[in-house]
């Protein structure tokens, strides 16, 4: 049988200490075989180690940042476009979703599908806008201010008891025991990612996660809850198991339901001694720990590719509990002349 | 005194709580008593099944499984209204 002809491009290939789903969105659709594949990486720095992953990209190009401009990497994405006819594109991080969103007409125009949250399901699951979230769609949130100035800090203790969680609007998340140790958090995420800060309640439990896939009319094509068994300094997933956990798959279904939320979501809870579930993050896009729920049968950016192409998705009805992940790091070898490559002529 | 419906006991005496994702190692005895609990037989019959097999006094084992049945509880492997 004859598979259908898909070029993919798609980002985050940063697979550091700190790994974008890239790498790993792009293996789990390479080992679907559901497409006959070309896959096109867009890479922000040249030592994105995906870049060099031959089994994993066909060519990489550089892109822009986002935040030098929408426009910059729209043109580049023309300029692109003209040559590889992408037909599907999978952008990986937060920070460039709202441009790619905002963009999404002139992708359409230039033949490139995406399935992508819409801006206003993106707006109000930010961190800032938790309480209100949660209040809307019913579920458990906690108590979140955003700040935006030094003096806004001395305020903290009217609204919340330390410890309290300090948060960047896209990463970093660190906890703070006094006003000193909120002000030192402030300066550093501040820097890094801008204003606002988000000072977030903190919730005593043990964090799990899920990562779903809606299909835009409320309906979840795929979730599967999973636990952190090992975590780095980063906070991130280094090994991980699925969970048999209704309650969290019921959660996810209702916020899919009522958002009627279009794409790859990651939820971040916090279950409580209590077995509350809190909603402590939405990240708006599959998470780099996805090849787990593909691993546990349930191969969600291949069913994400299918519904950029406007095929109609059965949703997923199992998945295996008690698989696990773990991480590892691996040196690639390369040669100079691909660096310099990419470097001078942006293009690999 | 019942051990939650979902938990994987191995022959290995490896525990496996799909809820949670926690995992523990039983002794051969600790197992054992774990397979008793997970078949739903009450305390009587599992003190008579352990007393039996194995030469121990009757109220040195019932205070062992009780602080066994303690630990359970800790770690959220027996269901919550005993």
């Amino acid at each position: 049988m004859n598979k259908p002809k898909v070029t993919l491009a798609v980002t985050g290939l940063n697979n550091t200490d700190n790994p974008g789903p890239g790498v790993p969105v792009i293996r789990s659709i390479r080992e679907s075989e559901a497409f006959d594949l070309t896959v096109i990486g867009l890479a922000y720095e040249t030592l994105e180690p995906g870049i060099y992953m031959r089994n994993i990209v066909d060519k990489v190009y550089q892109v822009p940042y986002p935040s030098e401009g929408s426009g910059d990497l729209i043109k580049r994405l023309e300029y692109i476009q003209n040559r590889e006819k992408i037909d599907v594109l999978i952008p990986n991080f937060d920070a460039e979703l709202y441009t790619f969103m905002k963009s999404s007409a002139r992708l359409t125009e230039m033949g490139i599908k995406t399935f992508l949250p819409t801006i206003e399901q993106f707006e109000e699951r930010h961190k800032s806008e938790l309480p209100a979230f949660g209040k809307k769609h019913g579920v458990n949130v906690p108590k979140s201010k955003s700040i935006l100035k030094h003096s806004d800090i001395d305020k903290i203790r009217d609204d919340f008891e330390y410890p309290v969680m300090v948060k960047g609007k896209f990463y970093d998340a660190y906890l703070a025991y006094n006003e000193e140790q909120v002000r030192m958090h402030y300066n550093k995420i501040s820097a890094k990612w801008g204003l606002p800060v988000i000072i977030q309640e903190f919730i005593k439990g043990t964090e799990v996660n899920v990562v779903a896939l809606g299909d835009g009319k409320g309906i979840t094509i795929g979730a599967v809850p999973m636990r952190k068994q090992y975590i780095t300094d980063k906070g991130k997933a280094w090994g991980g198991i699925t969970l048999d956990n209704k309650e969290m798959l019921d959660l996810t279904h209702k916020i899919i339901s009522s958002t009627k939320w279009r794409g790859g979501m990651e939820l971040e809870l916090i279950k409580t001694g209590k077995n509350e579930l809190y909603i402590i993050e939405i990240n708006p896009r599959i998470p780099a720990w996805v090849y787990l729920a593909v691993g546990a049968g349930q191969n969600l950016p291949e069913a994400m590719v299918r519904l950029a192409l406007g095929e109609k998705v059965k949703p997923f009805d199992k998945y295996q509990i008690g698989k696990m992940f773990v991480r590892y790091s691996y040196d690639l070898i390369i040669d100079l002349k691909d660096f310099e490559k990419l470097s001078t002529t942006g293009k690999l | 005194m019942k051990l939650k419906k979902n938990i994987a006991v191995s022959e290995s005496g490896f525990v496996f709580d799909p809820n949670s994702g926690d995992s523990f190692s039983m002794n051969p005895v600790g197992a054992e008593i774990l397979n008793l609990l997970k078949q739903e037989k009450d305390f009587d019959k599992i003190h008579d099944t352990m007393t039996k097999k194995y030469d121990v006094p009757s109220g040195e084992f019932d205070k062992y499984f009780l602080d066994f049945i303690q630990t359970l509880k800790q770690f959220n492997l027996m269901e919550n209204d005993d």
